[in-house]
């Protein structure tokens, strides 16, 4: 059994399809990355999967020790928290909420948890800085620590590496391959296609009425590969 | 003038109004941060506009306690705005604007046709700027402002970790299992409870400042949430309670005295956040 298994998926929003026929499964420490075009339904197959919108048609299932809402999301940044008045230590102890159960405060627990996670993303010594004064860079692993403190196990990023310049985004993809290599699992929607066969062990190509699920090398050698444009360089 | 305030300090109705007027100017600050952060200003403004609607439809029926009308009607209000809002397919703000300035215009309307108060400007004018009424309240509505502050700053307190995630990231909160839609309902229907009570102290057309002003200019200077919300109450506390003050000493009307004390604070804090930053 493995952690998310999805039949014939059918994803869209408001009754309209965008894309059918997906099924996929991740497993324990795989590492796959969900491509396509614009407009293809990555974001909505993501959105799906995290349960921010209703299923069209067909199933997920969550096995393998993992519990429905176990998943640490990294979303894009919203409008909202440009301009947001919090300190690092707030939002990444914001994360372990879900572990709070129907306590009303934190406990021991969730603080070591988010202290552990915030020495891991090197960002300790950011614990009192306002949110909205960091770096490109720093605010991700903030946002990472946070979606570390919600689950252990899996990790669900969105196009993490907007707006972060050349350097920083190489970093920033060692960080996810290391955690990968510690025994995270990553699902990461992508449209940077070279840095997803690099990285990723799986990869996941949305298209309207077929998609490609398979290992990257084998991704590399399909037909999929020339159409969204790969190896030209 | 400390003898002219202990003298005025003497008589129930000052002491009724500093009361109602700190209360009233806690609740509201404490929910503002979260309103403005979530871009949900507007939700104040429109319901404000609703207040006065179904005040004038409940004057015209001659109830004795106006507020078992307004309240429910302003609460159904704040969860139709908030549903509206989410959904994509309407435009949010428009609708808003369409609710409120209607409910305005046909409040404003009834109580021209119906009204039997010889006086409607003056009836209308101290609904929509609070004049007088913060100083003839009676003790029931005191002890209503003082159970519901209660009941707001209560929840407030125990679901603080919950409104911070709901605020920051609303996607998170619910992709990691928080019941986004309960809390988002609970902080609009709050928001209704604030501007009902709110009505008395500063009237319907000035409400959303004492939302919207003390989380702007706690947030010029703080750079936590915590603090934040902590100094906008502060703010909103020590504003209300001077305007209440400086209105008896110079008879100037109380709502619009307590939203200009918050724009002097506004501009101190802006200057403040400033030097810090430098």
């Amino acid at each position: 059994m493995s952690y998310i298994k999805c039949e014939d998926l059918v994803l869209g929003y408001e009754g309209i399809p965008v894309a059918e026929n997906i099924s996929f499964e991740v497993g324990k420490g795989d590492y796959l990355c969900i491509l396509g075009e614009n407009g293809a339904g990555k974001s909505t197959l993501m959105k799906t999967l995290l349960g921010l919108m209703p299923l069209m048609g067909g199933s997920i299932a969550y096995g393998d020790g993992l519990e429905r809402y176990e998943i640490g999301y990294l979303p894009q940044q919203t409008f909202v928290q440009k301009d947001f008045p919090a300190s690092v230590w707030e939002i990444v102890l914001s994360g372990a909420l879900s572990k709070c159960g129907r306590r009303a405060f934190f406990g021991k627990e969730e603080k070591m948890l988010a202290e552990k996670n915030m020495k891991r993303m090197d960002i300790w010594e950011l614990k009192k800085e306002c949110y909205r004064n960091l770096s490109g860079g720093q605010q991700q692993r903030v946002l990472l620590a946070r979606a570390l403190c919600a689950s252990s196990k899996l990790l669900v990023l969105d196009e993490p590496v907007t707006g972060l310049d050349p350097k920083v985004t190489a970093e920033f993809y060692q960080l996810i391959k290391d955690l990968n290599n510690e025994g995270l699992t990553v699902i990461m929607v992508s449209h940077d296609i070279d840095a997803a066969v690099r990285y990723a062990s799986h990869v996941l190509h949305v298209e309207k009425e077929r998609s490609f699920i398979g290992t990257a090398k084998e991704y590399v050698k399909s037909d999929f590969w020339k159409d969204i444009g790969g190896g030209i360089q | 003038m400390i003898e002219t305030l202990q003298f005025y300090l003497s008589y129930p109705f000052v002491r009724y109004a500093l009361i109602v007027g700190t209360l009233i100017a806690l609740c509201s600050s404490l929910l503002g941060v979260t309103l403005v952060l979530k871009r949900f200003s507007y939700i104040g403004d429109g319901l404000s506009h609703v207040a006065f609607g179904a005040l004038a439809i409940g004057t015209i029926f001659d109830l004795t306690s106006t507020s078992v009308v307004v309240m429910p009607v302003t609460v159904a209000a704040a969860v139709l705005i908030l549903r509206t809002g989410q959904n994509p397919k309407i435009h949010g703000d428009a609708a808003i604007a369409m609710l409120s300035v209607g409910a305005l215009a046909i409040g404003y309307l009834v109580m021209h046709l119906f009204s039997t108060s010889a006086n409607i400007s003056g009836d209308v004018c101290s609904t929509l700027f609070g004049s007088t009424s913060i100083l003839t309240l009676t003790k029931a509505e005191v002890w209503l402002c003082v159970v519901m502050s209660v009941i707001v700053v209560a929840l407030f307190v125990f679901l603080y970790n919950r409104i911070f995630a709901v605020t920051f990231d609303e996607n998170f909160a619910k992709a990691t299992g928080i019941k986004t839609n309960v809390y988002n309902t609970l902080i609009a229907v709050i928001t209704a409870v604030i501007i009902v009570l709110a009505m008395n102290l500063v009237g319907s057309l000035l409400i959303s400042a004492l939302v919207i002003f003390p989380a702007l200019s706690a947030m010029r200077v703080i750079q936590n949430f915590k603090g934040v919300i902590i100094y906008s109450a502060v703010i909103s506390v020590v504003c209300a309670l001077l305007g209440i003050v400086l209105s008896i000493l110079f008879s100037t009307p109380v709502g619009s005295t307590i939203v200009a004390a918050n724009i002097v604070m506004f501009v101190l804090n802006c200057f403040v956040g400033r030097i810090l930053r430098k």
